[in-house]
């Protein structure tokens, strides 16, 4: 074995050392990558079984104007308002940390049992740590007259949340 | 050794191949072996082989350590027996819970153990750490340990965290909402982090996202926190724990202070 290899000449044998040793290691290195990268893609699933966030809110007639309804809340955290232009779906995730807030007619302000944060029933956050207004759902109707609320599309910008379709104007 | 009477018995069992493989010495040996029967053996080597008088008082060294060892030791036992009856989905686990609170024999005691211990390692982990910073510990040589000390405290938080979801009642779905959405601020891998939306950070391929197994805390979320806290977070603390207790064998007790007197 040592005198075969002696009788390779020097540069001969580092070549051929040095290719073998390239693809030994370079092939534990990329099985090592996959299964580095393979794992962690492992953990981000493609489908989620997580319910739709569209969802039918009955008809406007159902809701009083001035009312904060909160009859879609355990199902689908929004709050039904209807106000004197019309209907709007306001989220009930807290835009501090996502914790679900009450609604207290009494003292008409919204609150968060988690931080303590308030808002008005606009969505303002006027008190407490949450950073920025409640979110306003997409809200439509649909051909048989229900309204549609979809929460795949919010919005929270004074102004912008004030325009179809994150709100229903009704007369 | 033919003479099988009742007083041979002890010597015969330390002479025989079996004890002297297990122990190495016998301890009836001269001055070297005899130190040998000590180092040798994994609970005595836990210990550096020289510490000072006023390294082991407890007001030295409170005991933080190895009370929050026990504890983890008992939280490993007590978790493992309620595994027996705890089942990580949505219509099972509150009321496993509460079974084991009302109905297994024995299930609340075992159950409070696991709870009050959780938290009191935590909270000897806190000590232990404040110790280890008002003595001086963590100066050179022992640097590394502090930083593996670090590294329990983190898995110890992230098994507390992890533990805190499965009762799967209003306080483990809310603090757990919390803790996930604090994810969404990480730097470059949260989606609401500084730099995310460089790399196309979105709420369903974040950070939090592989956390939580979904947008929100749901029943992928309940069975993740379940293997990580019982499989994943516990594998790793041990390996750290095992070189936590290496490092304090060999760079020694810093309670080199002298005594006063």
């Amino acid at each position: 074995m040592a005198r075969a290899a002696e009788a390779l000449s020097a540069e001969e044998q580092g070549t051929r050392r040095r290719l073998l040793s390239f693809l030994g290691w370079g092939s534990f290195a990329s099985f090592c990558g996959g299964v580095t990268i393979g794992s962690l893609r492992f953990f981000f699933p493609r489908i989620l079984y997580e319910p739709s966030q569209q969802f039918i809110a009955g008809k406007p007639e159902d809701y009083q104007v001035g009312e904060v309804s909160t009859r879609m809340k355990k199902e689908q955290r929004v709050w039904m308002i209807r106000n004197e232009q019309g209907i709007y779906a306001l989220i009930s995730i807290c835009t501090h940390l996502g914790c679900t807030p009450i609604w207290h007619s009494a003292e008409n302000r919204i609150k968060c049992p988690c931080h303590g944060s308030n808002f008005l029933v606009d969505g303002q956050n006027i008190a407490g740590p949450a950073p920025s207004p409640l979110f306003r759902a997409a809200i439509s109707l649909d051909l048989a007259g229900n309204i549609v609320v979809d929460k795949n599309q919010k919005e929270n910008r004074p102004g912008n949340r004030d325009e179809p379709p994150f709100i229903l104007p009704l007369t | 050794m033919a003479n099988l009477s009742l007083k041979n018995v002890p010597q015969i069992i330390v002479e025989s191949q079996v004890w002297k493989s297990i122990f190495r010495h016998g301890y009836t040996m001269n001055r070297r072996n005899r130190l040998l029967a000590i180092t040798n053996n994994v609970f005595y080597h836990i210990l550096p082989t020289k510490i000072s008088r006023y390294g082991m008082r407890m007001r030295f060294h409170w005991g933080a350590g190895i009370i929050t060892f026990y504890l983890f030791l008992i939280l490993t036992f007590t978790g493992v027996l309620l595994m027996f009856y705890y089942v990580p989905t949505v219509p099972r686990a509150y009321y496993d819970m509460k079974d084991l609170q009302y109905v297994v024999p024995f299930g609340n005691i075992l159950r409070n153990m696991h709870r009050y211990g959780a938290h009191a390692m935590v909270f000897m982990v806190m000590v232990h750490m404040a110790r280890t910073f008002y003595t001086s510990s963590y100066k050179p040589p022992r640097e590394f340990n502090w930083v593996v000390g670090v590294i329990l405290l983190n898995f110890t938080f992230l098994l507390s965290f992890s533990g805190y979801l499965l009762p799967w009642d209003q306080l483990a779905i809310w603090a757990v909402t919390v803790g996930a959405n604090m994810a969404r601020a990480t730097p470059l891998i949260g989606h609401e982090g500084p730099f995310a939306n460089l790399i196309g950070m979105k709420v369903d391929n974040d950070v939090r996202f592989a956390l939580l197994g979904g947008t929100t805390v749901g029943s992928a979320t309940l069975l993740r926190f379940y293997v990580l806290h019982c499989i994943a977070f516990p594998i790793i603390l041990t390996i750290f724990i095992v070189v936590h207790f290496w490092r304090v064998r060999r760079d020694g007790y810093s309670g080199d202070v002298p005594v006063r007197e």
